[in-house]
Order: structure tokens, then C-alpha cells, then sequence
């Protein structure tokens, strides 16, 4: 192109090997362990640990999406997630037949995912605005917004007590409520969500937008819209978040206010700190310790003699201890142990690959 | 928008015959303060041009009205013929003007070849594009050519946060390269490098395909009279002096001002 005169393109080492062996060994002992738990994992394991650790993962992932390659922090991603899930229940079938319409579920889906998405357009077309500390407020006001206006509106969200009975279609006879249906259903939407944004994070759309996050005036400079990019994270961020939250609907066959308060937002917010905002797999480690605490931590309170009802305690605690010893949760951790042991104790110097 | 206005046969007659830069009773106020006043300057396609001056001169401002980050009080400028005083920054940088800035603005959390890619997408279409560039892209290799040409090959995956200050100002000017550059303004590209990287920095430029001409801001006279075919001295944002390298160095009104003599 422009500068020419180079004699011939210098070739960078190219990696000859095909492409399934090129896959990390890590990817391989973790994908082939998800994939044949079900043969060893109680159902209580497979549908209630796993598969709330992979939705809770998928919401906490469009924020992480917005904040690690966008560096806008969202408290609006459970919003979202729970519009999703209400407008399934809404047009699809529940309990509640007066207010749903029991459309087709090929009808609904794309539906529901649709009106997330503008939803989160609209959201990010208010707050890319502002910066920082003014983001989370915006949003989390929004957050609270969408929360008292579903417990308050009657004839679409069924105010207090929403919509129960909210069922996943049977879909090639399976049942995909039963533990390994369920189970296999939200690893696949998991997985495709993770690599999905691992695979946009290197593209011109993901590269731009961490373009934005460091430097915006010089994306202006380069020719890039920036607030266009910004609105258009959002609307990428809305799918995970959108499916996520439909996937949490047809769980607990119910959705109601209580699952879009603004516990819960904040709660995604934790879950997405825990595990670190600098790569998508962040998000499921975070959401996976997250469900871990909240399943677990009043057998283990109960079991020290102390009242269960402080399980919340020790997520906070929990919380704490990990953001006060690595700000950039359980990945920055982990990334800074590697580096230590990868260094000889006595000079301090690099010893290599190891 | 004011492009519609400009009609294509302009555009094409103007690029033929007319000046690279052309600048005409340009002045910036900020308040009080003025910081320009009254600019006339002409460069010639590919001519090579160094800007001279102490603190305050006006040079960064000059280079801000032609690019277009702050628009001039008065005055017009045309690029390549073309009167793009009104124009924002983007359309500038569209025609084929480039700079690069006195503190390096680059992306950090990237690697050296994706900042360098970033900046050839921004000149192209597909910004939005969620398919991931392959290795063969026409982008992705004019992106590797120009990492080679500022002599980055070795450290074409590091991250930028982890480079020397010195392979900092290599890549902001890989970055000013990309696309099609017609001209480019380089801010104070020798501002702290070491006398290594300064006669590195001096090959690069030295190296730049012929049609491509420059202005360069530059403290150091040895840097900007090697690299440089016509000087333009600035004092308190007015033009002072211009000429060859080797009048201006000879020339004692200027070595009062610049080497140390008494500022007025």
C-alpha cells in the first residue's frame, strides 16, 4: 500500500500446525471434563451448581465484555438479561394466561433477544455519555428503574409476583429441564458465548473497541466514531446477557422483580470482579465461585455453629479478600503467580518458558 | 456538510499541480492570548520542512489548525488544493494527512501490530467488522509492512505498555505511515530518545518514499537540519525566518534567539 518500497513482506514465524492441535492443552482437559460430567455428577451438580454457574457466567460476561475491552462498567447487564427472560414469558406460555400469548418459541426467542438488544441500545446510546463513576450511576439507576417499574406494571411484567411455569420448549423430544438437558444446553450457549467474545476481541469490532477503552481521542484521530463504537458494544454485550437471562427464566421456571433487583445486579458485578475483567473465562470462573459460596456457605456457617442466614457474610468476605489482595481478581492472581515462578528467586531474571 | 460542496473535478485538477500545504493569514486566539498570527506558509508536495522555535513559538498550535484538532480564528488552508479549513479531523486524515503527537497517544492493552492495524482500518471501511483479519488481509500486511519499516519487526507482539519510550515514538510514526499518506506532521518525534534512537529516528524519516512530504517540529537542530530541506523558524507565533538549513544555522539573529541568547 502506502509505503511501498519494502523489498518483500518479512514472513513472521507461521504457526504450520492444524488448527486442532494448535488448541492449549488446559482447553482440552477442561472441555472433555464438561463434557462427560454428567456421567459421574448428581443431578443437583449438573443443574443447579454447573448450570446456574454457566448463566450467571453468560450475564456477568456482557458486562465483562463492556468493562474489560470497553472499559465502561454496566450495572444494567441483569436488566437486560432479565427483559430477555420477561419477554419470553410474556409472549411465550406461562402460568399467567392472561398476559401471555403463547407464541411459537422460534417466534419468541429471536424476539425476546431482539428487544434486549435495543433495549441495551438504548441504554448504552444514554450512558456512553458520561465516563466512569457517572457510567455505573446511569446504569444503576436504570437497573433500579426496570426493577420497581416490573414490580409496579401490571399488564406486561405482572408486577410482584411476575410469571411462573416459564418452560423451555421440547425441542428434538428432549426434555431440557432435566439435569443433563438443562446441563447440556447452557454449557453449549456458555461455550459459544465465551468463544464468541474471544473471537470478536480480535477482530477490527473488538480491536477498536479496546482502541476506545485506552485512548479515545486518539480513535477520533484515526478516523473512528467512538460513540458510535461505544452504543454499539452495548447492543454486542445485550446477546449474552439477553440469552442468559433466558436461560435463568426456563431454570427456575419463574421470572419476578426479585430476579432483576438490584441485589442481583450488583451481584453480577461481584461475580465479574472475582474472577478478573481481562479475559472472558473471568466471567464463569467468578460465577462458578460465586454459586459455590452461595450453595455451600451456610452448610459450612451451620456446620461452625453460627446462624446460616450470614452466608451473604462470607460472599462479601470472600469478595474482599480477593479484590484487597489482586484488583484484578482470581486471572490477574493467577497471571502474577505464573510470572513469580517463572523467575529465579536469586536474580530476579526471566528463565523462559517452563 | 460542507464535502458535498467540494466537487470531484476540483479535487482531481487541484492534486495534479497544486501545493501539498498551503496556508493563508492563519491566526488562533485562545482569549486574549494569541498564539498564531498571521501565518503564510507554502510547501511544495514532498518537500521536506522543519519548524523551529523555542516554548510558546506556536508550533504544536499550527500543527493543531492544520489537522484540524482546533480550527484557526482566521484564515484558510488548503491540502493538496483543496480548502479544508472548515473540515473535521477525520476528513483531513481521510485526504491523506497524518501526524503523529508530542506525548505518544497509543493504545496500551494492545500489541504493537494491532495499534498499527487499528490505524489502517480507521482509513478503510469495515471499522464495525466482526470477522477476524486473516494473516493475508491486504490491512493486515501493509499493517506488518509498516511495523517493519519503523524497525519494530522483533517486537511486533509485545504489548505497548511494555515497550521502551523510544520503540514508543517508532510506533507512533508506523502509525502517522498508514493508509495513504500525502503528508505528515511529525510533533517532537526526537523528544527524549537516546542518541541511538535519534540516528535510528533520522534513518526512518531519511527512508520515507519521496512523495511523501513532512513538517517536522524538532528542539534538536541536529535532528531537524539532517532530515529537513527548508526551515521555517517561529517566535511567538509568528514566522521569523525561513530558509535552507544552512542559512538558518549561519544565520545570527536566529543564533541569538535559538542558542542561548537573550529572549528579547
Amino acid at each position: 500500500m502506502a509505503v511501498g518500497e519494502v523489498p518483500e513482506l518479512r514472513k513472521r514465524p507461521v504457526d504450520e500446525r492444524m488448527w486442532l492441535e494448535r488448541i492449549p492443552a488446559p482447553y482440552w482437559v477442561v472441555g472433555i471434563l464438561l463434557l462427560i460430567l454428567p456421567a459421574f455428577a448428581s443431578n443437583f451438580v449438573m443443574f443447579q451448581i454447573m448450570g446456574w454457574s454457566f448463566i450467571l457466567g453468560m450475564i456477568a460476561l456482557s458486562l465483562m465484555f463492556l468493562a474489560g475491552y470497553g472499559g465502561m462498567v454496566s450495572l444494567a447487564q441483569m436488566a437486560i438479561a432479565g427483559l430477555a427472560g420477561y419477554m419470553v414469558a410474556v409472549f411465550g406460555d406461562s402460568a399467567i394466561t392472561d398476559i401471555s400469548q403463547g407464541w411459537p418459541w422460534y417466534v419468541v426467542i429471536p424476539l425476546a433477544l431482539i428487544i434486549s438488544i435495543l433495549f441495551a441500545t438504548a441504554i448504552g446510546w444514554l450512558a456512553v455519555r458520561t465516563e466512569g463513576i457517572y457510567t455505573i450511576m446511569i446504569t444503576l439507576a436504570i437497573a433500579a428503574a426496570f426493577f420497581y417499574f416490573t414490580r409496579q406494571n401490571y399488564d406486561i411484567f405482572n408486577g410482584f409476583s411476575g410469571f411462573n411455569g416459564v418452560l423451555p420448549p421440547r425441542l428434538f423430544g428432549v426434555n431440557w429441564r432435566s439435569a443433563e438437558g438443562f446441563y447440556y444446553l447452557t454449557l453449549f450457549w456458555a461455550a459459544a458465548a465465551y468463544f464468541g467474545a474471544l473471537y470478536i476481541s480480535r477482530a477490527p469490532f473488538g480491536l477498536a473497541l479496546q482502541g476506545v477503552r485506552d485512548n479515545p481521542r486518539r480513535m477520533a484521530a484515526l478516523g473512528y466514531n467512538v460513540t458510535a463504537h461505544r452504543v454499539a458494544a452495548y447492543a454486542v454485550a445485550a446477546l449474552p446477557a439477553g440469552i442468559g437471562g433466558i436461560l435463568l427464566t426456563w431454570q427456575s421456571a419463574q421470572i419476578s422483580p426479585g430476579t432483576v433487583g438490584i441485589q442481583a445486579a450488583i451481584d453480577i458485578l461481584v461475580i465479574a470482579v472475582i474472577g478478573g475483567l481481562s479475559h472472558p473465562i473471568g466471567a464463569f470462573i467468578g460465577a462458578f465461585i460465586y454459586v459455590l459460596l452461595k450453595t455451600f456457605a451456610i452448610d459450612v456457617l451451620v456446620a461452625l455453629g453460627l446462624s446460616g442466614e450470614r452466608f451473604q457474610l462470607l460472599v462479601g468476605l470472600g469478595f474482599l479478600i480477593i479484590v484487597f489482595f489482586s484488583p484484578d481478581g482470581l486471572l490477574g492472581l493467577w497471571k502474577r503467580l505464573r510470572e513469580s515462578r517463572m523467575k529465579d528467586p536469586l536474580t530476579g531474571l526471566d528463565r523462559g518458558a517452563s | 456538510m460542507s464535502l458535498a460542496e467540494t466537487h470531484v473535478n476540483d479535487r482531481l485538477s487541484a492534486t495534479g499541480t497544486a501545493n501539498a500545504l498551503e496556508l493563508r493569514g492563519v491566526s488562533k486566539r485562545f482569549g486574549a492570548l494569541t498564539a498564531l498570527a498571521d501565518i503564510e506558509m507554502t510547501v511544495a508536495p514532498g518537500e521536506r520542512r522543519a519548524v523551529l522555535g523555542s516554548n510558546g513559538a506556536g508550533k504544536t498550535t499550527l500543527f493543531n489548525c492544520i489537522t484540524g484538532d482546533f480550527p484557526p480564528t482566521t484564515g484558510w488552508i488548503r491540502f493538496f488544493g483543496e480548502d479544508v479549513t472548515a473540515f473535521p479531523p477525520q476528513e483531513r486524515i481521510r485526504r491523506g494527512l497524518r501526524r503523529t503527537y508530542q506525548i505518544s497517544l497509543l493504545f496500551n492493552g494492545l500489541s504493537v501490530i494491532d495499534n498499527v492495524y487499528l490505524a489502517c482500518r480507521g482509513v478503510s471501511r469495515g471499522r464495525f467488522s466482526m470477522i477476524r483479519p486473516r494473516r493475508d488481509e491486504a490491512l493486515m500486511q501493509s499493517a506488518e509492512e509498516l511495523v517493519h519499516v519503523v524497525h519494530l519487526d522483533s517486537a511486533a507482539q509485545t504489548l505497548v505498555s511494555d515497550l521502551s519510550y523510544g520503540q514508543q515514538r517508532q510506533l507512533e510514526i508506523a502509525m502517522a505511515l498508514s493508509g495513504a499518506p500525502r503528508f505528515i506532521l511529525f510533533d517532537e518525534p526526537a523528544a527524549g530518545l537516546s542518541p541511538a534512537e535519534r540516528s535510528e529516528l533520522i534513518e526512518i524519516l531519511t527512508g520515507l518514499p519521496s512523495h511523501v512530504g513532512y513538517i517536522i517540529i524538532e528542539h534538536d537542530m541536529d535532528v531537524a537540519l539532517r532530515v529537513s530541506e527548508y526551515v521555517t523558524m517561529m517566535h511567538n507565533g509568528r514566522i521569523f525566518k525561513e530558509g535552507k538549513p544552512a542559512e538558518i544555522e549561519d544565520d545570527p539573529e536566529v543564533q541569538a534567539l535559538y542558542l542561548g541568547g537573550d529572549d528579547e
